[in-house]
């Protein structure tokens, strides 16, 4: 099958990303730890994690004295550790995307909303069209968009929490500590959530979608060029 | 605005025909060995700061710690004293729930309840103690004689719940000027003038010693840090801590000690109970 090699994802972008996947990983994993401490929110009338979920993920662990114990200490080590690689990759995504004019593939524009709905009727097969071919098509734009602003959310919510005396006008900003308590812990479930359809999506999408982002090239067949062109 | 097409009309590929698949797979391997070499790296270090050596009475991995403490040094790097933590409406304060009993076995009484000092620039008034260095005794009559302060804050507890709870005592800075804390030239203390010649450190245990807590002296010279003898309007209950103790609104719970049996001024780092379990020694707000 004859193709072409086209630049997709710059080295910069591709290390944010990559590097983003593991330090993010550690946040979630230790704010689970911190937040078993006092795991208030409720789904109707149940807790939101059984207390399975906490053994299965080893946020407790069995002591000495047979019960099971947190780990909020090493929790909170870890969380205040990786936060700053956490603030420092992002802030760096989010500066180079804005010099380097990448930016324009990914907030969401005019055409958006309305192509982010064809790409949900397609992955429903309910739509046999051939999509716009894009870096980004309008359901990425919002989803990358949004994740970047949770980012940032998570960011703020977590100074608030952090040091609500010294920061204490960033607390009432948001609506007070535990609001930003709330905030902050039901955006990691967003990119929990997030995650899910990420990686179901990128395996959807195949190896060639997913070695770009490894490569920084894509393989486009000279018959889906041909197409697309042929769609302007 | 639109989104540009990709790849662009103008776009000239890398490498185009037969060769495109080849050279596809020289940049995957190139990449798969970055890739291996980049995961490797950042296990090796995760590895080795979960794995790092848990000194004695510390809690966690010395990494940790020391990141803690580089945390500390930022925070302490933009603190400052007029920054307050923020006041609500006597109305809203509730019940606090009582998280530790640590240093509260057995009753006290209030009468007779001494406070130690250690750590006075003038040790002359010091009493001496059944085996254990002299020191000077406060009672509780003259807390209650310093000007008393009403606060309604948000009691931060570590675990992450928070309640508002209206304080009413002294401040600990106004004890600290009554009573005037070493200093490191051995000069007379000046507490506003050169606080940077202070002991840095306040240590606070509970009579029994069974509960320690350390502060800063930046922290502990904060408007809001009262020795405390009343609590949403009412005496101390002893399960709060009665006779006195600390409400320090800028610090997590676990730095309000309750029952206070000794305060001390020191050049050392004091212990802290909390610290020792690996949690942060600053755990300031």
């Amino acid at each position: 099958m004859p193709g072409s090699l086209h630049k997709k994802h710059p080295l910069a972008i591709r290390w944010f990303h990559w590097i983003n996947f593991p330090v993010l990983f550690m946040m979630i994993w230790s704010g689970l730890l911190i937040y078993w401490a006092s795991d208030v929110y409720f789904v109707g009338s149940h807790k939101l994690f059984p207390q399975s979920f906490y053994q299965a993920m080893h946020i407790v662990e069995k002591g000495d004295d047979g019960k099971f114990h947190g780990r909020l200490a090493l929790g909170m080590g870890w969380h205040f550790s990786f936060m700053w690689l956490f603030a420092v990759n992002g802030a760096l995504y989010v500066l180079y995307t804005a010099i380097s004019g990448e930016w324009r593939y990914l907030l969401p524009g005019r055409q958006t909303l309305n192509e982010a709905l064809q790409v949900v009727l397609h992955d429903l097969k309910i739509r046999k069209q051939r999509l716009p071919k894009r870096k980004f098509n309008g359901a990425q734009q919002i989803a990358y968009t949004s994740v970047v602003t949770m980012g940032f959310g998570s960011l703020l919510t977590g100074i608030a929490i952090y040091k609500p005396a010294q920061f204490a006008w960033l607390t009432s900003l948001l609506g007070g500590y535990q609001v930003c308590r709330f905030i902050h812990f039901w955006l990691t479930m967003g990119y929990c959530a997030f995650f899910v359809i990420h990686i179901l999506q990128v395996i959807r999408a195949g190896w060639n979608n997913f070695r770009a982002m490894i490569t920084g090239y894509e393989l486009i067949a000279d018959e889906t060029l041909a197409a697309t062109e042929g769609q302007e | 605005m639109t989104t540009p097409d990709w790849p662009s009309p103008d776009d000239r590929p890398l490498e185009s025909g037969a060769a495109a698949e080849a050279r596809m797979r020289t940049l995957t391997r190139r990449s798969i060995l970055w890739s291996a070499g980049a995961i490797g790296l950042s296990w090796f270090t995760i590895h080795r700061s979960a794995t790092s050596p848990i000194a004695e009475s510390d809690g966690i991995p010395g990494q940790l710690r020391m990141v803690l403490k580089l945390n500390e040094k930022a925070a302490r790097g933009i603190y400052r004293e007029d920054r307050m933590s923020p006041q609500f409406a006597a109305s809203t304060a509730v019940e606090l729930k009582t998280n530790g009993g640590y240093g509260l076995d057995g009753e006290i009484d209030e009468s007779s309840h001494k406070i130690l000092v250690r750590g006075l620039h003038n040790m002359s008034q010091a009493v001496p103690q059944d085996g254990d260095e002299p020191a000077v005794e406060i009672t509780i009559s003259h807390i209650k004689g310093l000007k008393p302060y009403t606060i309604v804050t948000e009691h931060k507890c570590i675990e992450g719940w928070s309640a508002v709870v209206q304080w009413k005592g002294a401040r600990l800075r106004d004890l600290i000027v009554a009573l005037g804390p070493a200093t490191i030239s051995g000069a007379e203390p000046e507490i506003y003038k050169r606080q940077n010649d202070l002991m840095p450190y306040v240590a606070m245990e509970t009579p029994d010693g069974s509960y320690y807590v350390g502060l800063d002296m930046e922290s502990a010279l904060h408007a809001q840090t009262l020795l405390c003898y009343e609590m949403n309007g009412k005496p101390l209950t002893t399960e709060h801590g009665a006779p006195v103790r600390l409400a320090i609104p800028i610090k997590y719970g676990v730095k309000c000690i309750k029952r206070i049996g000794l305060i001390r001024f020191t050049r050392e780092r004091p212990k802290d109970f909390w610290a020792e379990r690996g949690y942060d020694w600053y755990a300031g707000l």
